[in-house]
C-alpha cells in the first residue's frame, strides 16, 4: 500500500527542542538551495547555516560538513527526531516552500509552536507537514521535559486533536475543521477546487463582463 | 461599513467549497525562477493546463547575475541557477506565458515590472510565489504571496483557497521631514507593532502621510507589510494612483480607461469602516531609521542608541534581541554612525525604483563613496528603471562618485547570484530582510533608506542622511 504524503491521521516520535523565537526560513533552508528545480533533495540542508560551520552548498555531501556541536539537531538524543517544538512566530519571512519541504525531507512529520507565520502555515497543509499550536504555557512545559536527559516521545493524534506523553501529559490543540478533514483524509487540494469548475467559470464570466479591462491585459 | 479589503474580496469571492472555504478568483498572477518550476512540474503530472494564459506574466530576477548581462544565458555562470532561468524560459514557452525573458528591457524585479507595465491595476488580485507580493497593494490591489503548491493551484484553478483575514488600519499622520522617507515608516512601524504584530491581517496604510507620498513610496511601504506578518497591505486608489497607472502598457485606454477610473474611485474604504486592529504613528517625529538585528523589528533612529535587549517587555524578543547582538557583533549602548562598513547596497523590490534612485543620486552627486568600503552596488529594479535612471544621467552621479552600476534583478537583497556579503562583512542595505545570512552567509544587514544607504557610503559607516542635504 502506498503512502498519501498528504494524509497526516496520527504520529508518535522524539521532540527535538529549538529553542528560538521567530526563527525565520531563511534558517530553515539558506537561499544557495532555492536554486534547485527539484522538489526533493532539501533535507540535507535544514537549518544549514545553524547546524554545520562550514557554508552549505548544493551537493556538498553530509561527511564532508563540520556539524555545530551545541545545535539541536547534532545533539545524539534528537538523531531520530520526528517531531519539532520551536517558539513564537515560527517560519516568518519568505514564502519558500522549500522551508516546509526541507522540514518533511529531513524527518519531521510536525512542528508545535505558540504561534506560526501565515504563508508557512499555509503551506504546511499544502504538503502534510502538520502544524500544532499550544499555548506559551503548554510549549513551556514540552520544553522543559524535551530538553532533560532523556528525549520525550509525544504522540500527535489530529483525529482527537491532542498531544500525549505516556499517561500524565496531555494537551489539546486548536485547528480549523476544513484544514483538519482535508489532512486526515489527504486530500489535492486543486482537485477539490476543480469540482468547482463550473462556479469559476460562471464567476469569470461576470467578471470579464463588470471588469472588462482586467482582461485585455498579456501579449503587449 | 466596508473596508477596501473587504471590498475588494468581496468582488472575487467565486463561492464557498463544500469544505467552507472561500474560492477567492486571482486577476494577476507574477512568475518567477525560483518558486515556480516545481509548480508547473505539478501541473505536467497531474496532465492539467493553465486556466487563463493571459492573466500570468513571468521574468527571471532571483538568481541572475547583475553584471555581463549582454552575454544573456551565456553570462550566468553558476550552472544551477542558470538551469533555473532556462526552465523558466522552456516552461513559459511550453505553456504559452509571457514572459520578459533576460536580455528583454522590460525585464526587472517581479514586483517593479509589475505596477510599471501596468500589468497590476487597481482592484485586482494579485498573487506571487513571493511574500513581497504584498507591494502592488500600493495599487488599491489585493495582493498575497504564496507558496509553490498555491502557485500550481492557482495556475490550474486562477483561485486561491483562502480563508479571510482580519482588517487592520495603520494611520500614518502629519508629513515626513526632510531625509525621512517611506523607508522610515515602515520600518519605525515593524518596530512599533513587531515581526508578528499583523499576522492574520490585511493592512490598509491610512493618513496624510500615505496620501502625500508617491505610488514608489506607498509600494515601499506595502512591500515589508510582512515583515509585520501581515500576507498583504493596501492604499486607497486616489488621483496620484490613476496617474501613475495612465498610458502604461497594459493599462486600458480610451472608454475603457475612462469606466475603470470611475469603478476605481470607489476603491477606498467606507467612512464607518471598522477595523479589528488599529495603530497610529506619526510621520513628523520620525529621524531615519536603521536596523541594528536579525529581523526588521530590531530597529533604531539613526541617532539612537542600540537598546539593552532587558528593555524589551516580552521574552521571546529580548531572546531574539540577544541572539542578534551577538550576531551583529554589536553591544547595547553603542551608536551605530560609529560601525565601520564593508558594503553598501542600493537596490530590491522594496527600493529600487525610478524615485529610489533619485534619492540616492541626490545624496551622492559630487561625493565619493568611501575608501574603506569594499563596494557599493546602484541595482535598478528593472530594464527601464535603469534605462530612465541613464536617460536622467543618474549612472553618471553614481559611478563618478564610485558606486557600481549594475543590471536589474534581485541580486544582494538575498545574495542567490553572486552579489553577496562575505563572512562578517557589515552592509547598509535598501532591501527587506536583515535575517542571519540573508546576504551572504554570517554577513550582517543593517536596513535603511535609499538616501541613507547613499550617505552611509559616502560616510563609510552609518550615517544621518540630514546632514547630506543641508
Amino acid at each position: 500500500m502506498s503512502v498519501n504524503p498528504l494524509q497526516f491521521v496520527r504520529h508518535s516520535g522524539i521532540v527535538a527542542p529549538l529553542d528560538k523565537a521567530n526563527v525565520d526560513t531563511d534558517q530553515i533552508i539558506p537561499k544557495q538551495f532555492l536554486k534547485s528545480i527539484k522538489r526533493t533533495g532539501f533535507g540535507d540542508n535544514l537549518f544549514d547555516a545553524w547546524r554545520f560551520e562550514d557554508e552549505g552548498t548544493i551537493g556538498k555531501p553530509l561527511s564532508s560538513r563540520q556539524p555545530v556541536s551545541d545545535f539541536v539537531l547534532n545533539d545524539p538524543r534528537y538523531v531520530n527526531a520526528s517531531i519539532l517544538l520551536a517558539r513564537e512566530n515560527f517560519a516568518c519571512g519568505s514564502s519558500r516552500e522549500h522551508a516546509v519541504w526541507a522540514l518533511l525531507q529531513y524527518g519531521f512529520r510536525c512542528v508545535i509552536a505558540p504561534s506560526f507565520a501565515d504563508i508557512f502555515y499555509n503551506n504546511s497543509f499544502n504538503n502534510g507537514l502538520l502544524p500544532v499550536q499550544l499555548s506559551h504555557e503548554h510549549v513551556e512545559v514540552l520544553f522543559a521535559r524535551a530538553t532533560q536527559q532523556q528525549p520525550i516521545e509525544l504522540s500527535v493524534d489530529l483525529e482527537e486533536q491532542t498531544v500525549t506523553a505516556g499517561s500524565d501529559l496531555g494537551y489539546r490543540f486548536e485547528i480549523e475543521h476544513v484544514r483538519k478533514n482535508r489532512m486526515l483524509k489527504g486530500l489535492d487540494e486543486i482537485g477539490l477546487t476543480l469540482e468547482h469548475t463550473a462556479d469559476i467559470e460562471a464567476f469569470e464570466a461576470r467578471h470579464r463582463k463588470a471588469n472588462p479591462w482586467l482582461f485585455s491585459g498579456g501579449n503587449v | 461599513m466596508a473596508t477596501l479589503y473587504d471590498k475588494i474580496w468581496d468582488a472575487h469571492v467565486v463561492g464557498q467549497r463544500d469544505d467552507g472555504l472561500s474560492l477567492l478568483y486571482i486577476d494577476r498572477h507574477l512568475i518567477h525562477e525560483v518558486t515556480s518550476p516545481q509548480a508547473f512540474e505539478g501541473l505536467r503530472l497531474a496532465r492539467r493546463v493553465p486556466w487563463r494564459l493571459d492573466a500570468n506574466l513571468a521574468t527571471p530576477d532571483h538568481n541572475i547575475p547583475t553584471r555581463n548581462r549582454a552575454l544573456g544565458m551565456a553570462g550566468i555562470e553558476d550552472s544551477i541557477a542558470k538551469e533555473q532561468v532556462v526552465t523558466l524560459d522552456d516552461n513559459c514557452r511550453a505553456f504559452d506565458i509571457q514572459q520578459f525573458e533576460l536580455l528583454d528591457v522590460r525585464q526587472g524585479i517581479v514586483h517593479v515590472i509589475g505596477p510599471e507595465q501596468g500589468a497590476v491595476l487597481p482592484g485586482m488580485t494579485v498573487v506571487c510565489g513571493d511574500s513581497h507580493t504584498s507591494t502592488h497593494g500600493a495599487l488599491g490591489t489585493l495582493a498575497h504571496g504564496i507558496g509553490t503548491s498555491e502557485v500550481e493551484h492557482v495556475l490550474a484553478t486562477q483561485c486561491l483557497v483562502q480563508q479571510k483575514s482580519r482588517n487592520m488600519l495603520v494611520d500614518i499622520t502629519s508629513f515626513l521631514n526632510e531625509g525621512v522617507y517611506a523607508k522610515d515608516i515602515i520600518l519605525a512601524l515593524i518596530r512599533k507593532v513587531g515581526t508578528a504584530g499583523a499576522t492574520g491581517h490585511t493592512i490598509e496604510y491610512a493618513g496624510e502621510a500615505i496620501r502625500s507620498l508617491s505610488m514608489e513610496g506607498r509600494m515601499t511601504i506595502c512591500n515589508m507589510s510582512i515583515e509585520a506578518g501581515a500576507r498583504a497591505g493596501l492604499v486607497a486608489v486616489d488621483e496620484t494612483t490613476l496617474s501613475y497607472v495612465e498610458g502604461r502598457p497594459f493599462s486600458p485606454q480610451g472608454a475603457l480607461w475612462d469606466a475603470a477610473c470611475r469603478k476605481w474611485r470607489d476603491l477606498k474604504s467606507d467612512e464607518d469602516a471598522v477595523y479589528d486592529t488599529e495603530v497610529t504613528l506619526d510621520a513628523a517625529a520620525l529621524s531615519p531609521q536603521v536596523s541594528w538585528g536579525t529581523n526588521p523589528q530590531l530597529v533604531v533612529s539613526v541617532d539612537e542608541a542600540i537598546p539593552d535587549p532587558a528593555s524589551f517587555d516580552d521574552e521571546a524578543t529580548a531572546e531574539t534581541a540577544e541572539r542578534a547582538l551577538k550576531y551583529m557583533d554589536l553591544r547595547p549602548g553603542d551608536s551605530l554612525m560609529d560601525v565601520p562598513l564593508d558594503k553598501v547596497f542600493i537596490g530590491s523590490c522594496t527600493n529600487a525604483r525610478i524615485e529610489d534612485l533619485r534619492a540616492a543620486a541626490l545624496v551622492a552627486k559630487g561625493r565619493k563613496v568611501s575608501s574603506h568600503l569594499d563596494a557599493a552596488l546602484v541595482v535598478p529594479g528593472s530594464g527601464l528603471v535603469k534605462q530612465q535612471a541613464e536617460s536622467e544621467g543618474l549612472d553618471e552621479i553614481f559611478i563618478d562618485a564610485g558606486f557600481e552600476w549594475r543590471a536589474p534583478g534581485c541580486s544582494m537583497c538575498l545574495a542567490m547570484n553572486d552579489d553577496r556579503l562575505m563572512p562578517k562583512e557589515r552592509c547598509a542595505s535598501t532591501s527587506n530582510r536583515n535575517f542571519e545570512g540573508r546576504q551572504g552567509h554570517l554577513g550582517r544587514t543593517h536596513l535603511v533608506s535609499p538616501a541613507t544607504a547613499a550617505a552611509s557610503a559616502i560616510a563609510g559607516h552609518i550615517a544621518d542622511v540630514r546632514e547630506f542635504l543641508q
